[in-house]
C-alpha cells in the first residue's frame, strides 16, 4: 500500500476495561498491519493487564478481547515490548501473561515468543527509536 | 514541516481538543502543512454539529470548522469509533438504517487506515489526549 516503512510503536498504558482505549488501540494495530509497517507494540504501566491471561469479563458485561492478542503473530506483529518494572509494581510476572508467540518462516515456522521483557530504560530507547508513536 | 494530529478526547470535558485546535493553528500560520486531522475514540464527538455550547463559551466545533475551511483542512472521523457514540453522516444513517445525521459537514467519516496513512506520509504524528 505504501513504499515508505516506518517504525510503528503502539504504546498502551491503560488497563484493558475500565475505558476502551485498549479495545480501540488494538483495531488500529489489525488495521494498521495491512500497510506492512515495522511494528512494534510496548505495554506499560496498567497497560500490562491487557496481556493477562485468564481474563473473564462475565460479570462486566463487556466482551472480553483479550484472545485477540494470540492472533497478533498471523498480523506480522513479532515484537511486544512489555515494561519490566510495570509487572513488578503490579506484582506481576511474565508467567501471568498470555504466551504469545509467531511464526518464523525463515526458520521451518518454528514459533518464536513475541513478548520481550525490557527495562524502564530500555523502553525509553525504543521509544526514541520509533518514527511513529501511537499513544493510547 | 508535515504533521498528522490525532485527538483522542471529546469535547469540552477534556482540554485535548483545545490543544489540537491551538496546536494546529499555530503549526498552519508558521506556514507548516497538516496532512490530517483523525478524531478518535471519544474525540469522535467533536465533529457534532449539534453542539451547543453556552454563548460565553467558545465554539470548538465551529472552531475546527472554520479553521478547516481557512486552510482546507483533512478533518476525519474514525468510522468504527463514530458508529458507537452515535456520530451519524448521511452514508452510515442509510447504511445502518438510522433517522437522523449529527456530523457537521466540515468532517468526514472514514476508516482507521487514514490513520495510519497519515502517520506514513507526516514527518510527525501528535496525539492529543491522556
Amino acid at each position: 500500500m505504501s513504499e515508505t516503512i516506518k517504525q510503528f510503536l503502539y504504546l498502551n498504558r491503560k488497563a484493558p476495561y475500565g475505558t476502551i482505549y485498549a479495545w480501540e488501540s488494538l483495531e488500529v494495530v489489525l488495521i494498521g498491519a495491512a500497510f506492512d509497517q515495522d511494528v512494534s507494540l510496548a505495554f506499560m504501566d496498567d497497560g500490562v493487564y491487557q496481556l493477562t491471561k485468564g481474563q473473564d469479563t462475565t460479570g462486566l458485561g463487556m466482551k472480553n478481547f483479550s484472545p485477540t492478542y494470540a492472533a497478533l503473530g498471523d498480523y506480522e506483529v513479532k515484537k511486544i515490548f512489555v515494561e519490566k518494572e510495570s509487572l513488578d509494581e503490579r506484582g506481576l510476572t511474565l508467567d501471568d501473561l498470555q504466551h504469545l508467540v509467531w511464526e518464523d518462516e525463515d526458520d521451518d515456522w518454528a514459533e518464536k515468543d513475541s513478548i520481550k521483557l525490557v527495562s524502564r530504560e530500555e523502553m525509553t530507547a525504543i521509544m526514541d527509536g520509533a518514527d511513529v508513536v501511537f499513544s493510547f | 514541516m508535515k504533521f498528522a494530529i490525532q485527538i483522542n478526547e471529546g469535547p469540552y470535558q477534556h482540554q485535548a481538543s483545545d490543544s489540537a485546535y491551538f496546536f494546529t493553528k499555530a503549526a498552519l500560520e508558521k506556514g507548516h502543512e497538516v496532512f490530517r486531522v483523525f478524531f478518535y475514540h471519544d474525540g469522535v464527538n467533536n465533529a457534532s454539529r449539534l453542539t451547543t455550547p453556552p454563548q460565553d463559551d467558545r465554539n470548538i466545533v465551529a472552531r475546527w470548522a472554520e479553521l478547516a475551511e481557512q486552510h482546507d483542512l483533512d478533518m476525519v472521523v474514525c468510522v468504527a469509533a463514530a458508529q458507537r457514540r452515535g456520530m451519524v453522516d448521511e452514508g452510515e444513517m442509510q447504511r445502518n438504517g438510522k433517522d437522523a445525521t449529527n456530523i457537521h459537514p466540515r468532517f468526514r467519516i472514514s476508516g482507521l487506515g487514514q490513520l495510519v496513512e497519515a502517520a506514513i506520509q507526516s514527518d510527525r504524528l501528535v496525539v492529543f489526549g491522556d
